[in-house]
């Protein structure tokens, strides 16, 4: 029987055959991963109400990222909660501000293709780049997953995006993703799989997969599959795990998709979103030239260090305008020690950007680089709704790191592209 | 059961239910600022029983359950949408929040009274007369949102077979 990518993945998790659309499984979980907010602070106390321990300690991971560093005695509690459970639970695979949880946990070598991932985010689709099912859910949920190592799952149906052709310079699949934002609007995954494919797919670094991934969010899907392939195995070889204790699923061609959506790449051009949805894209000539107070290359979606790559190749010998700030803050302490070694932080600090701390910080209006009322941002993040990154009249941008660079030079929402242009000789 | 609508659009996300500043702090005072970005008025007037009449994608964006939780505390009875968020829905029930699926904006107002019947799925617009189709909800789901979610209907259905 044909099955999609998805259908393949959850067959094995429940230990089926074969599964279909709309079916409600019950499914084995490989690995869940949680955080300090929606983590140990909430799943505790159900498990103490319900006097058990994690199902099997080996196979949870925790990641402080949202309340880092502790910046007050409620966020200091909140952390030292956090890793008094992991103790208690013998959880060896704990990571305490080393970064954002959907970027740690690839970097650790922790996702495998095939695996069925729970992960307490709403960006956990994110692991979908390595050909595992990872989707998000609520604490209640966790802790079902953590007494019991299982979850229900309604079977889903696959949206496919298939891309062509190869990115112009100074795009990148964050562009891709405002792109699918803007058409298919923040239901169109309609809680189902998205599966990317094709040319320009295949072409992207797993960063950059990544970034296509974690945003399967905000078209509403539960997951955002993309095939394991060659990149993905050397991602994960130089990670520290082997890629073939995975099991490398791809969809089957004659599998029954819901319906298949083309796009091309070739001529996509740098995308921004206007306030306060991300479904609210167009081009960059679009919000050019609004004036900004904060830019932030920063979260999950915006700051690995390909994305810190294409900040540097605008940035490098500029400066970031009087009256703007350029917050920097690297999605991991792996990103910001690749990005000193290979000279990028220097480019990007030297032009003006203010380093900060790697976790959700700012994206969320958690941590530090909040907006006061009436300022506005424009952010490499994923989501910009009213009142996201601080005060209820403050608004956020969203571009790629190249938009957010080149807007922080001209104080004022900019197309990259003549800045890259400019940099050949 | 039977309560006054609040009415909101599409795309109610999370960030306006459970505003990330206030997110570290307790529950009950993150609950004092729902909806204040869109709403001044909901958090301090709500009344228990009440109901939110809303559009497509209720509930869009972060998995933080505080987002219902908070609407529990406020003594919200029901969400009414056209569609939610899919990691809302679940943790709606999870919390003990009614959620139930209907195009109801156009018969429903702000401050109109409205009972509902989550078994058979029917709405009654008490103030106009006007009965509205919703999605049934199952039998297994009312009854953890009668227990007051997942984690005390567990606890009673433990406490049954001990």
């Amino acid at each position: 029987m044909s099955m999609t990518l998805a259908e393949k993945i959850i067959a094995q998790a429940a230990g089926q055959g074969s599964v279909r659309a709309g079916e409600i499984v019950t499914c084995a979980v490989d690995l869940a991963m949680i955080h300090d907010s929606g983590g140990p602070r909430r799943v505790k106390p159900v498990l103490e109400r319900l006097g058990v321990k994690v199902w099997d300690a080996k196979k949870v991971v925790v990641i402080s990222d949202h309340y880092v560093p502790a910046v007050d005695q409620q966020s200091a509690a909140i952390l030292k909660l956090t890793r008094d459970w992991v103790k208690d639970q013998e959880i060896e695979g704990f990571y305490d501000q080393q970064g954002i949880c959907h970027v740690v946990l690839p970097e650790r070598g922790h996702l495998k293709p095939g695996m069925f991932v729970v992960g307490g985010d709403s960006h956990s689709p994110t692991g979908g780049a390595f050909g595992c099912y990872m989707f998000g859910v609520g604490a209640t949920d966790m802790a079902g997953v953590l007494v019991t190592g299982e979850t229900w799952i309604r079977v889903p149906e696959t949206i496919r995006i298939d891309w062509s052709g190869t990115l112009p310079h100074g795009s990148s699949a964050k562009d891709m993703m405002l792109k699918l934002c803007a058409t298919l609007g923040m239901d169109g995954g309609d809680y189902q799989a998205v599966e990317y494919t094709g040319s320009t797919i295949a072409g992207l670094s797993m960063t950059e997969r990544m970034t296509m991934s974690n945003m399967a969010a905000e078209l509403g899907a539960q997951a955002g599959l993309i095939a394991a392939d060659g990149t993905t195995a050397d991602y994960i070889r130089a990670a520290g795990a082997d890629p073939d204790e995975g099991t490398a699923f791809a969809g089957d061609e004659d599998a029954a998709y819901r319906v298949v959506h083309k796009f091309d790449a070739t001529a996509l051009g740098p995308q921004v979103a206007a306030p306060d949805s991300p479904a609210n894209s167009g081009p960059v000539e679009d919000a050019d030239d609004t004036p900004v107070d904060q830019c932030y290359i920063g979260a999950c979606t915006g700051a690995k260090l390909e994305d810190l790559h294409m900040a540097a190749e605008v940035l490098g010998g500029r400066k970031v305008a009087s009256g703007t700030r350029l917050l920097l803050a690297p999605a991991s302490t792996r990103v910001t020690a690749a990005a000193a070694a290979d000279g990028t932080l220097a480019k990007l600090t030297e032009a003006g950007a203010i380093l900060m701390p790697s976790g959700c910080g700012a994206c969320a209006g958690y941590g530090a680089g909040v907006l006061a009322e009436g300022e506005t941002c424009m952010a490499s993040t994923a989501r910009n709704f009213k009142g996201r990154m601080g005060a209820r009249s403050s608004k956020v941008y969203l571009g790629s790191p190249y938009t957010v660079a080149a807007t922080a030079v001209r104080g004022r929402v900019a197309d990259p592209r003549p800045f890259l242009a400019e940099n050949r000789p | 059961m039977s309560g006054k609508a609040w009415k909101y659009g599409d795309n109610v996300d999370t960030d306006l239910l459970a505003p990330g500043a206030y997110m570290k702090g307790p529950v009950e005072e993150l609950a004092k600022h729902c909806l204040e970005a869109i709403d001044l008025e909901f958090a301090p007037n709500v009344q228990p029983g009440d109901v939110i009449v809303a559009g497509r994608n209720f509930g869009i964006g972060s998995s933080r359950e505080q987002a219902a939780e908070v609407l529990v505390l406020l003594g919200v009875k029901a969400v009414i949408a056209k569609s939610f968020g899919g990691i809302f829905y679940r943790n709606a029930f999870n919390l003990g929040l009614l959620a139930l699926v209907a195009d109801a904006e156009a018969d429903i107002e702000a401050g109109h009274e409205l009972d509902l019947d989550p078994a058979s799925g029917t709405i009654t617009n008490t103030t106009t007369g006007a009965r509205i189709a919703a999605e049934p909800v199952p039998e297994h789901l009312r009854r953890i949102v009668a227990a007051g979610g997942l984690v005390p209907y567990l606890e009673q259905k433990l406490e049954k077979h001990s």
